[in-house]
């Protein structure tokens, strides 16, 4: 038996338009890491479960390991590598080679927000989308925000706190 | 691990999916949010021929109120939409109240209404939601479309009365009568976890605080959604109250035929599904307020 042939994706990754011939059982996170070498996007449990794989689809975060390439034809995707070009306050600088990390990057790095990395591009995506809906949330509402996002380093506390403290720079433009 | 190999379509109208569906019968699944039928392609639980895209068509997510006061839910709805829909705040308060608890924030973005009730987990929210609220569901087939009661949708383990040629299209949720309360409680080891067990009902009360009318759902605890049916006739025409409430509760496992699985054995469902209709009935009759998270 023949496997399906490809078909043509035409979508939108970190700002730049990427196109891709991809077989229909292809996830998302798939396209990005092994097509287009964007590997900031990880591969936890492949069931939709750890959240490695969050990614931002049209704004929104999604578990890129259950979304079908195919789905993202025509979407505008953000991944952890373009992550600091949308940040509110430090996107410029980043565009203009000024700066490489958002406010929020920079507040996981000063509230030791990470330690093996692996979980820390889903969680800053989550993050980042949790804080664009939502820019002055509660304790409560960043646990609740980031649930769905396992880590198996930290404990948890030190990524609440950075992302407290960065939705707080953020409001203050700085 | 990876899906085994499949073909995909992504029909544009309800009727190219149908055709889609008469054409290939049992080899194809629909794909609606993903998040439950990824997880099982990808632990091969199952490895249909043809996924049937249901995202390109035309239609099917619409939100609307109707001039009777029904609300009108398509069931490509990404259950996020209903988390922060003003209008389903506003009409379906236990809709409102549940739509919360559904796993995480990443699967709500892509997870559907219609979805989730298809895919009849025993542990889901909405189909316990849907029955309590006593909405109606709108299934279109190649030979036309029909309603059903959500009470009377859920058949089995996974299992609904729809046909291989069938596609849930949308939800009527029927105007919210006066009188009417909710109660939503569910008890996971994590928030966002599968409800180990959860309760979803709806009591009427009349002027003086007697109960006229009682829908009480517990999930989570047997092969599907079941209607407390014990737990309903201790409450018709009894006044709302504390002692009421452990009264009726106590019969939440009347012939519950209850599951064991790796979260929990039968019995400790079977203990804890009168606890938690107890605790749904106080936060009806007013009594307590319904915890925001866990």
């Amino acid at each position: 038996m023949s496997l399906p042939a490809a078909r043509p994706i035409r979508l939108r990754v970190n700002g730049e338009t990427v196109e891709g011939q991809v077989e229909p059982r292809l996830t998302l996170a798939d396209f990005l890491r092994e097509h287009l070498r964007l590997t900031g996007t990880h591969l936890g449990c492949e069931h939709g479960v750890c959240g490695a794989c969050t990614v931002l689809v049209d704004g929104r975060s999604v578990r890129g390991c259950l979304m079908l390439a195919l789905q993202a034809d025509g979407a505008e995707v953000v991944t952890i590598e373009g992550i600091a070009a949308r940040c509110p306050v430090r996107g410029e600088a980043v565009a203009r080679g000024e700066a490489t990390l958002s406010i929020l990057q920079e507040s996981f790095r000063d509230h030791h927000a990470l330690q093996c990395g692996f979980c820390t591009p889903g969680m800053v995506a989550t993050a980042h989308a949790l804080l664009a809906e939502n820019p002055a949330p509660s304790a409560e509402e960043v646990r609740l925000g980031i649930s769905g996002n396992l880590c198996r380093c930290t404990g948890y506390v030190p990524i609440v706190e950075a992302i407290l403290d960065a939705a707080q720079r953020l409001r203050e433009g700085a | 691990m990876k899906a085994a190999a499949f073909e995909y379509a992504a029909p544009r109208s309800l009727s190219e999916a149908h055709a889609l569906l008469r054409e290939h019968g049992e080899d194809a699944r629909l794909l609606a949010g993903g998040q439950s039928l990824m997880p099982v392609l990808a632990l091969r639980l199952a490895s249909p021929a043809i996924l049937v895209d249901l995202n390109r068509v035309a239609g099917l997510d619409e939100l609307r109120g109707t001039s009777a006061g029904d609300l009108l839910t398509g069931a490509m709805v990404r259950t996020r939409t209903l988390e922060l829909s003003a209008e389903v705040a506003r009409t379906q308060p236990l809709l409102h109240a549940a739509v919360p608890w559904i796993a995480h924030v990443q699967i709500r973005n892509r997870g559907t209404l219609g979805g989730s009730l298809s895919h009849a987990d025993p542990a889901a929210e909405l189909p316990a939601v849907a029955m309590a609220s006593d909405a109606t569901l709108i299934i279109a087939g190649a030979r036309g479309t029909r309603e059903q009661p959500a009470h009377a949708f859920f058949t089995g383990l996974f299992g609904t009365t729809l046909a291989p040629d069938e596609i849930l299209t949308g939800v009527r949720w029927p105007a919210w009568p006066t009188g009417r309360r909710h109660g939503f409680v569910e008890v996971a080891r994590r928030h966002g976890d599968y409800a180990i067990v959860g309760v979803a009902l709806t009591v009427d009360l009349d002027p003086d605080r007697l109960v006229t009318g009682a829908r009480v759902v517990v999930f989570g605890a047997a092969d599907t959604a079941v209607r407390a049916t014990a737990v309903e006739a201790a409450l018709i025409g009894q006044p709302a109250g504390e002692p009421l409430a452990a009264a009726a509760a106590g019969h939440a496992s009347d012939g519950l035929d209850a599951r064991g699985d790796l979260q929990a054995s039968a019995e400790y469902r079977r203990e804890l599904a009168p606890v938690l209709v107890r605790r749904a009935l106080l936060q009806a009759f007013g009594l307590s307020a319904p915890r925001a998270s866990r």
